[in-house]
């Protein structure tokens, strides 16, 4: 308990009782498995397109012009850069930058992601 | 004991109704939305809101569960302004029933012109009879940008942002809401919007003022159990129990009750 409230001191004032409890070897051991399947998840996504792209005669996924292949690959690129709020980032990253309201909604949904630039 | 003040229980079976108050769900708020298709026509609409005011709630009261409700023409189908203007002109004869809280969800989806217009004029609507307001914000990449233009709209027609609930926040938006005097609502999604994780990070990051969980559990790919699966989270991180209510039941309870007509046993 001392610990805890020792990390809830690192917090700005306004995020009352929120710091966070786990150690970071406690995150390491409840979480590492969930995100190892995760990382597999992807690394076998990127494998299939290839595999796919080779039938189809069109370029992998390290130089496809899919803006969702992309866009996920230059994630990849992100979470490894050391810097906090990745999250947060890779939205932004995904995200349309545009302001002005579209003249119509040509379709229902979303796709994940804007071409990058 | 826990509140999911979004989730659309006309797409969910009654069993889930069961498993909802096994889990110790005892209210909950259902805004109007898409029904997965367009509605051919206003009368489409006011048979929906028959049973978002009638039928739901009976419903729900089998299973001590109480059941309200936010009405409005969702913004998929705003896009057609003419249908739009005969759903907002009926909506008025809804709104004194007893279970109604407010006008939603409302916002927009492809961040359009005509969405804009029926935004604002569901927002004029909400301004002049001073009713709470539940926002939806855009899928995946339209976000950031339509979670600006909607909460400009909002400030632009003067209404008190504390009376405003802008749901589907993400990291990228979290703390533009909350800095700019809403309430912020995550949704809990497998895929599309917050994990139970990611929501509990949220908290660690931005605190729990003015913030609540829910599962806008619908037709689609979504968990109407996903509320209690987030406490649980925060529970399994350590988190106290005092604040695991704080964000599944008492902000809730404090945001709806603004409205007069929010019921809890």
């Amino acid at each position: 308990m001392r610990l805890f409230l020792h990390r809830r001191a690192l917090l700005p004032p306004n995020m009352d009782d929120m710091a966070t409890p786990l150690r970071s070897n406690e995150v390491v051991d409840q979480y590492f498995l969930e995100h190892r399947a995760k990382v597999l998840d992807i690394a076998a996504f990127l494998d299939r397109f290839d595999r796919a792209a080779i039938v189809d005669g069109v370029a992998p996924s390290a130089t496809t012009n899919d803006v969702r292949v992309r866009a996920l690959c230059a994630a990849l690129d992100l979470l490894r850069d050391g810097q906090p709020e990745r999250a947060r980032r890779a939205l932004e990253l995904w995200s349309d930058h545009s302001t002005d309201p579209v003249a119509k909604a040509g379709m229902k949904g979303a796709i994940g992601a804007v071409p990058l630039p | 004991m826990y509140i999911d003040p979004h989730i659309h229980m006309v797409s969910r079976t009654t069993d889930d109704y069961q498993r909802m108050a096994l889990a110790g769900c005892v209210a909950i708020t259902e805004p109007a939305f898409w029904a997965g298709y367009d509605r051919s026509c206003a009368q489409g609409f006011m048979d929906y809101f028959r049973q978002l005011t009638d039928t739901e709630p009976k419903r729900a009261a089998q299973f001590g569960i109480q059941h309200h409700t936010w009405l409005c023409i969702n913004p998929k189908e705003s896009e057609d302004i003419g249908l739009a203007r005969e759903v907002l002109a009926e909506i008025p004869n809804f709104l004194d029933r007893p279970n109604v809280l407010g006008i939603g969800e409302i916002g927009l989806n492809k961040n359009s012109r005509n969405e804009l217009i029926v935004l604002e004029e569901h927002i004029a609507l909400a301004k002049s009879r001073d009713l709470l307001i539940l926002v939806h914000t855009p899928h995946l990449e339209d976000k950031m940008k339509g979670t600006r233009m909607i909460m400009d709209a909002i400030k632009d027609h003067g209404v008190d942002p504390g009376r405003v609930l802008i749901d589907h926040v993400e990291e990228h938006t979290v703390r533009q809401v909350l800095d700019r005097g809403f309430w912020a609502g995550m949704t809990l999604y497998p895929d599309t919007k917050c994990t139970p994780q990611r929501a509990t990070d949220i908290f660690e990051m931005h605190g729990t003022e003015r913030m609540w969980i829910n599962s806008a559990a619908d037709w689609g790919i979504s968990d109407p159990l996903a509320v209690p699966k987030c406490r649980d989270e925060m529970r399994r991180r350590g988190h106290l129990d005092s604040i695991i209510r704080k964000v599944s039941f008492d902000n809730p309870q404090k945001f709806l009750s603004q409205s007069g007509r929010f019921r809890v046993k």
